[in-house]
């Protein structure tokens, strides 16, 4: 009915309908967008700075900056200096440091998500979440101050004990009888330090578990555990493991802590306990002070192969997680 | 007239009775493995904690057998393995928390806010200089860290959850490949990019365009969540009142959002206030005030404890543990003010 506009009051003008959007929305698009795609710049610039700088160290030294287990740069009679760069032995580090980091912190991190979710009362429940997501957000210089002064006269005491009665087991000898500073207590730090992670992803999966599934299980009389063994996990195996990759990827860059705990030494060791160790992110810091010219290359190289392997381990990890998220709705 | 209030029955909950078996477990192993630990050679707190899960896991579980039969072997072994984990866990927390209180409270002086370190050394005694310059310096870092990274986290996850546009799966996918950007490789980046290529050299600004990269994915990444959050409804009720979309997310959704953006941005912060590998390749490291973000080195609270530590003195290591005092609190109090902000939200 026409009559409802009050007399005296301008109808307002009906707006023309077009599925053309205005002028200001054309504009807030085009920008949110631009916005939207820098993430995929500035990645992609990390990479090509880190490759461009590098570049001559990968030209100069080959697959050998891999695979070459020194790092020497010697300035002979002549003044001619030379370099002899290799990563290999930093690469041996960082598998052993996070292979340590991954075996202790996955299967606590594991318990504690179907702890907070399966288990914990719900009046304790947000706390203890909170302290989970407290833990994330230590400086990694703290958990370096830490590790150093209060975990190490702890670990290097379990380190003995299990040299006494388990160093028939290669990895678990040691040529010498020097147990401070060793990967295995680096290890347990990172391991500390990535179970804020595995344990959200974990807990966000395993309460995406159907709920139909759940009661079906407590339905035909499954206990808590039963229930838990034949739907939660199977449901969840694989975002723990995504969870556990994005550990990997955490644990390949930490660097201060690392630096603090590890006595850094270039040779290869395979011994967990013995102290001597390092890995990628500490050698660049420990060589930063005194790097000049080809030797700060290397080092931007260390670094490129360094962001790669996190790249390629995080986005594994992620594509696993959607994966898993996404089967559960 | 009297009322009476009927009390809710609570039938399934714990009563005394239940509750004696499991103290006389609980405190039974507790004296057995004091026991234990008296007359054997093992010692030390590792072996108390040790028997003492082992010895009050086995009664328990022995106790559930025996009341519910054979079924609550696994169940009753396996709350305890999970509730032990978790334990392992939490101590951490507790045993960080209660160091850096009880080594950084020594540290702390009267001059320590009131001074730089520009008269004094770090191998000098406690009492003398101060963080003054190093807090300047983090502030300067924050903020600038907070001008680049809160316009360009929120507009992206404003493209991921209203523009929607064709490819926002693929960058929600390198949003997450971003946030797992090693921060030593972001200090690379900008050293390589930035003190090598232009003219700003190492200062606080180059030492906030690395954080700032370390910053973007939490504050897109918590930004999306709490967009979607925003009810469906409101973006459709202002549509339907003709506004366009600029209008509607920018007078709708935005404001709806407000108190989740504040709490995203508070995250960012302190996912960086602590970062220390960036900052050893863009700061420099300065021990006085320097107010001038653009030039010269800098300071910054991680830096300032990193220095401290590398010096590795004992006094130097007080001062590095009262500086990390000093930033666990700037830390807890960020966390705080994100969380009670967050749970008002929920509230509403």
């Amino acid at each position: 009915m026409s009559s409802a506009v009050l007399p005296g009051s301008a109808t307002p003008k009906a707006r023309e309908i077009t599925t053309n959007p205005r002028t200001s929305d054309k504009v807030f698009r085009g920008v949110v967008t631009s916005f939207g795609f820098s993430a995929l710049v500035l990645l992609t610039l990390i990479g090509i700075f880190l490759a461009v700088r590098g570049f001559q160290t990968f030209s100069t030294e080959g697959f050998h900056f891999v695979t070459g287990f020194k790092w020497d740069v010697s300035t002979d009679e002549a003044g001619k200096i030379t370099y002899d760069m290799g990563i290999g032995a930093m690469l041996v580090g960082t598998v052993l440091v996070s292979t340590v980091a991954l075996i202790v912190g996955v299967p606590l991190s594991v318990s504690v998500a179907l702890f907070l979710t399966f288990y914990a009362p719900a009046k304790i429940r947000t706390l203890l979440i909170s302290i989970v997501d407290l833990m994330a957000s230590f400086p990694s210089v703290l958990f370096g101050l830490w590790g150093f002064f209060v975990l190490m006269p702890m670990a290097t005491y379990w380190a003995k004990l299990i040299y006494k009665y388990l160093n028939w087991i290669p990895i678990f000898d040691s040529p010498q009888p020097y147990f401070e500073r060793s990967p295995f207590i680096a290890g347990l730090v990172l391991a500390i330090m990535i179970i804020p992670i595995v344990t959200s992803v974990s807990r966000e999966v395993f309460a995406q578990t159907p709920l139909d599934r759940v009661q079906a299980a407590y339905a035909l009389g499954a206990t808590k555990w039963g229930m838990i063994r034949a739907v939660v996990l199977p449901f969840g195996s694989s975002g723990v493991v995504g969870g556990a990759m994005l550990g990997l990827g955490r644990a390949f860059g930490e660097t201060v802590a690392v630096y603090t705990i590890l006595n850094l030494v270039f040779r290869p060791n395979w011994h967990v306990l013995f102290g001597a160790g390092g890995n990628i992110a500490s050698l660049i810091i420990l060589k930063w002070g005194e790097a000049t010219g080809l030797e700060t290359k290397a080092l931007l190289a260390a670094g490129f192969v360094l962001f790669l392997m996190t790249l390629v381990v995080n986005m594994a990890a992620n594509f696993i997680v959607g994966r898993t998220l996404k089967s559960g709705k | 007239m009297t009322t009476t209030e009927v009390k809710p029955l609570r039938p399934w909950a714990t009563t005394p009775r239940q509750m004696a078996p499991m103290a006389l477990i609980f405190s039974g192993s507790f004296f057995i493995t004091l026991f234990v630990l008296a007359f054997t050679p093992l010692k030390g707190k590792l072996a108390f904690v040790v028997f003492f899960f082992l010895f009050s896991s086995l009664a328990n579980t022995i106790y559930s057998v025996r009341k519910r039969g054979r079924k609550a072997l696994g169940e009753t072994l396996a709350a305890s393995v999970i509730i032990g984990g978790s334990l392992v866990v939490f101590l951490p927390v507790f045993s960080i928390l209660y160091i850096t209180l009880r080594k950084g409270i020594a540290g702390i002086h009267m001059t320590l806010f009131t001074q730089s370190m520009s008269n004094a050394s770090f191998l000098d005694p406690v009492g003398k200089g101060g963080l003054l310059h190093a807090l300047i310096g983090t502030l300067y870092l924050i903020m600038i860290a907070m001008i680049i990274s809160v316009p360009m986290g929120i507009m992206t996850a404003l493209y991921l959850t209203e523009i929607k546009g064709p490819g926002s799966n693929f960058i929600q996918f390198i949003v997450q490949a971003m946030s797992g950007v090693p921060s030593v490789v972001a200090g690379l980046f900008i050293f390589s990019s930035i003190i090598l290529a232009t003219p700003i050299k190492a200062s606080a600004v180059a030492g906030a365009f690395a954080l700032a990269i370390l910053m973007i994915p939490t504050v897109t990444r918590t930004s999306q969540e709490v967009l979607l959050l925003v009810p469906a409804d409101l973006r459709e009720a202002g549509l339907a009142m003709g506004a366009t979309q600029w209008r509607t997310v920018a007078t709708i959704v935005v404001p709806a959002a407000r108190n989740g953006l504040i709490t995203a941005t508070i995250l960012g912060v302190a996912r960086i206030a602590g970062e220390t590998a960036p900052l050893i390749f863009t700061l420099g490291g300065a021990d006085k005030i320097n107010l001038n973000p653009f030039n010269n080195y800098n300071s910054a609270l991680p830096f300032y404890v990193w220095k401290g530590l590398t010096l590795g003195t004992p006094e130097s290591l007080a001062r590095a543990w009262s500086g990390i005092l000093v930033l666990i609190v700037l830390v807890l109090s960020l966390f705080i003010a994100a969380r009670t902000l967050g749970t008002q939200k929920m509230k509403k």
